[in-house]
């Protein structure tokens, strides 16, 4: 893992042609996980930043490999573990595609809520930890507040609060709890009371807008050419929402909009997120009531066996586009599997964006890059 | 955009490829030597194929595939080409100044499958320790301790 | 009438009826440095958990409230692990300075607190360049920070260390801009004189706009100094883990953790000095009886409830606001606080020279 630049950095302060070069994790505050950086500093200014990944690297491609298509799935929920009811969809819908499994109209409006329901989650948690990349403490308890009540909403449906290994194919695997309608109605009462707390502490305050304007900028070509995703590619004006897009479930059918906004810094990222939770919330308010009646779950068989081929299957998780690629060979494994993780791309680009910055625009770009880890290693 | 197009296309650039429209997109099986060329001309081309967001690799214990999921930004067309490499000595040319997202993919995909990408800039180890050996998403890949057969 | 300045004066009387005056100096000062070593313990354990408390209410939570009666004994405790810790020293460092610097630091705090006047006529050393001597003293903390940052071998504490150096030696300037439009005001250096200059009502209100100018650019200026949030940089967590005491543990960090409590109480009760009266009760204009009730709160009840406050305010900013990055902070200094509170300055000359002042 050391290459040349870290073992210099360890032992001596200031690197080749007075530069210096530190380690940013793997234990560091900012990287929220096992993230190391190696980076590159003349002074304050950012000169160069080196990921290094693979600290919760577990390799899940190749353990999937050897797990049957109905256990794979819940690997997925430790890769991106703050969607991972997305990503547990975007899995059974690729094994859904390759078996030609029709879900019940019910487990899709059911699949579609949960997704919503954890987005917001996720960008509430994005929204505290940013804050807290800058400095401020009060937002992240704040955004913890409503989180609460969406991992309360879940912990009934789904017996999880984190790895829900809900989505199965064919459906999800129990029905939705009774309380499900009438709690999910509380939280969006709730949600739309308190986000504008929000904006209060965070959005208009000076400070942070100060911190975030005209920072991390990265163009809308570069942002396509780093196959960066979701609300970073829309922050730099890139429609790329694959709901609109590659719509799946009933997406298609539900009224919401594409946020874009074309800032192309860390405050157009920023507004993104947290525009796109009220996106979410309409979502959620469409459905909430028109969950139709049926089974949750299609008859599939015990053992599924998709046929020769090759599947893909895009789906939108609150970091971007995750990607399932299936190669089947006809058996009861698959036989290869690779997930496109939106984290992994996004990372890539940090050298481009935060490169001349200043250290504490480093974090707070990274901040609004919004990484999971385990996502990146995988 | 029709497929009809993109396979004209295609063929005028690499007279060697193979298509094939059995799956969800249009795969194209081309040569490893003209992989390059034809990126470029891809890239460049009316359908612009700006957008590479998926590469891998699959090991066919014969040989190696690497795999390239294509896609525009622009009109929402899709293709996947696919390449095959020599077991022994998988080269291919890096399109990392192509797509840049492609630097990482192609670091992950040299580590854990030993696929050498000529001309990339920075080919090194991403994810395994740097003293690691073997490629473990190989299908031969052995490791006693860590892995358990099911 | 509870007073500390009576209780002073009786244990005067006893030590000079019963010693020579020599020895009544040695007893007064072991009594001073007894009462400060326990006045510094006991500021240390009231402002982190009051910090906490503070904390936990803005982010709507409970805070301590396990050890002791509603979690009061948590400081103790907490105070108790660190104690027990190791003090490790790094292997590379610069062991002498390395040790040296928590403690320097300490004494920085410690000197300041003389000339302050906690109640009526409750004064350790009452100097006639009492606010001179504050402005003089309070730069050296400095040197014990960038001492603790250079001597780690850290980079981090490093990089902590020279922004913490770059900025207190920045925000000093208006700081001392601000302190000497009081100056200018009362006319004089001497902390008791400043105190009773705000006899009929504090320079806060008296001052007019400029007083409160200076007020403002005060509290900014001794956020800064004290390296607190929004301009906690030199130990910003998120980009250097700890900044400048990355490397010290145990009771070397808890000197520096106390040093810096201990600074926020010192900056305030100088701000509540010079702005706010110090001990002097809430006078208005002429309403004699309010004026005479508030007489009846002891002195020291009115100094501590206005330093208190002070804190408050400074422990709200930090619990608010994001942190400002390095180039921003210094421009906030630089380019807008230096040049207002220098216009200021003219400002309050002004009004001091035409008496416009009440």
């Amino acid at each position: 893992m050391y290459t040349e630049t870290a073992i210099i950095s360890d032992n001596t302060l200031a690197g080749p042609e007075g530069e210096l070069v530190i380690n940013v994790g793997p234990q560091h505050p900012a990287t929220h996980g096992v993230l190391h950086l190696v980076i590159t500093l003349q002074g304050e200014t950012v000169k160069k930043i080196e990921p290094h990944l693979g600290y919760i690297h577990r390799s899940i491609e190749k353990m999937c490999e050897s797990l049957s298509y109905r256990q794979f799935i819940y690997v997925t929920s430790r890769m991106d573990y703050l969607s991972s009811h997305i990503n547990n969809l975007g899995c059974a819908i690729c094994v859904e595609k390759s078996m030609q499994i029709e879900v019940p109209q019910r487990a899709k409006v059911i699949r579609v809520l949960m997704s919503e329901l954890t987005r917001i989650a996720s960008h509430e948690l994005w929204l505290g930890a940013m804050a807290m990349d800058l400095g401020a403490f009060t937002p992240f308890f704040y955004a913890f507040r409503e989180r609460e009540m969406i991992n309360e909403i879940m912990e009934d449906s789904c017996g999880a609060r984190l790895t829900m290994n809900y989505m199965v194919p064919g459906g999800v695997m129990y029905d939705i709890h009774p309380q499900f309608r009438e709690k999910t109605k509380a939280f969006v009462k709730q949600f739309k009371q308190k986000v504008v707390e929000y904006d209060d502490l965070v959005t208009n305050n000076i400070i942070f807008q100060n911190r975030m304007k005209g920072v991390g900028i990265l163009s809308k070509e570069d942002a396509i050419s780093f196959g960066c995703t979701g609300p970073v590619a829309r922050g730099s004006g890139l429609s790329c929402d694959t709901r609109k897009i590659f719509p799946y479930e009933v997406y298609a059918d539900v009224d919401f909009d594409e946020v874009l906004e074309t800032g192309c810094d860390s405050f157009a990222r920023y507004m993104v997120r947290v525009r796109e939770m009220h996106q979410s919330i309409r979502i959620i308010e469409q459905l909430i009531d028109n969950i139709p009646e049926g089974d949750f779950q299609a008859k599939t068989k015990a053992v599924l066996k998709p046929p020769k081929g090759e599947f893909y299957q895009r789906v939108e998780t609150a970091r971007g586009e995750f990607g399932v690629y299936i190669v089947s060979e006809g058996g009861t494994t698959p036989y290869r599997i690779k997930f496109r993780s939106p984290g992994f791309s996004n990372l890539s680009a940090l050298d481009h964006m935060a490169r001349g910055s200043k250290i504490g625009d480093l974090m707070a770009t990274m901040g609004t890059l919004d990484l999971v880890i385990p996502d990146i290693d995988r | 955009m029709h497929n009809e197009a993109i396979k004209d296309f295609i063929t005028g650039v690499a007279t060697s490829a193979i298509f094939d429209e059995s799956g969800e997109w249009l795969t194209v099986q081309a040569e490893p030597a003209a992989w390059k060329a034809m990126a470029t001309a891809l890239r460049q081309s009316q359908f612009v194929f700006d957008y590479l967001f998926c590469l891998t690799c699959i090991d066919w214990k014969t040989h190696l595939t690497m795999v390239y999921h294509l896609s525009s930004t622009v009109y929402r067309h899709t293709i996947v080409i696919k390449a095959n490499l020599d077991r022994s000595h998988p080269v291919i040319d890096t399109v990392s100044d192509i797509w840049r997202t492609a630097d990482f993919h192609e670091r992950e995909v040299f580590e854990l499958f030993g696929v050498v990408f000529s001309g990339h800039p920075d080919l090194r180890k991403l994810i395994l320790p740097d003293d690691f050996e073997g490629f473990p998403l190989r299908k031969d890949f052995e490791d006693p301790i860590n892995m358990i057969k099911l | 009438m509870f007073s500390l300045e009576h209780i002073t004066n009786e244990v005067q009387n006893w030590l000079s009826s019963n010693f020579s005056s020599g020895w009544v100096l040695v007893w007064e000062c072991l009594i001073v440095i007894v009462l400060t070593t326990g006045l510094f313990a006991v500021l240390g354990l009231v402002l982190v958990l009051m910090e906490r408390k503070v904390a936990a209410q803005i982010q709507i939570r409970l805070g301590p409230n396990r050890v002791g009666p509603r979690g009061m004994l948590q400081t103790v405790a907490d105070t108790l692990k660190l104690v027990m810790k190791e003090g490790l020293t790094p292997d590379l460092a610069d062991k002498f300075l390395f040790n040296l610097a928590p403690f320097l630091v300490m004494m920085v705090a410690m000197l300041l607190l003389a000339p302050i006047a906690f109640a009526r006529g409750f004064q350790l050393w009452d100097i006639n360049i009492g606010v001179l001597y504050i402005s003089a003293v309070s730069s050296l903390s400095v040197i014990g920070i960038l001492m603790a940052g250079w001597a780690s071998n850290n980079k981090y504490s490093l990089l902590g260390a020279m922004r913490s150096g770059a900025q207190i030696v920045s925000y000093e300037l208006s700081a001392g801009m601000a302190v000497l439009s009081i100056v200018v005001l009362s006319g004089s250096l001497q902390i008791t004189e400043i105190i009773q200059s705000q006899q009929n009502g504090w320079w806060l209100f008296k001052g007019h706009i400029p007083a409160v100018i200076a007020f403002v650019v005060f509290i900014i200026a001794v956020t800064a100094e004290t390296n607190r949030a929004p301009f906690d940089l030199a130990e910003a967590e998120s980009e250097l883990t700890a900044g400048f005491h990355t490397e010290y543990s145990g009771m070397k960090f808890a000197l520096f953790f106390l040093a810096e409590y201990i600074n926020i109480f010192i900056v305030c009760a100088i701000g509540a000095t010079l702005f706010l009266g110090g001990w002097m009760p809430l006078h208005i204009g002429s309403w004699g009886g309010f004026n005479h009730l508030m007489d009846y709160i002891p002195s020291s009840i009115w100094f501590l409830g206005k330093t208190f406050l002070l804190i408050f305010l400074i422990m709200w900013f930090r619990w608010t606001f994001p942190r400002l990055r390095v180039d921003q902070l210094l421009a906030l200094e630089w380019k807008y606080l230096l040049p207002i509170s220098m216009l200021n300055l003219l400002l309050v000359t002004l009004i001091a020279i035409l008496g416009w002042h009440f």
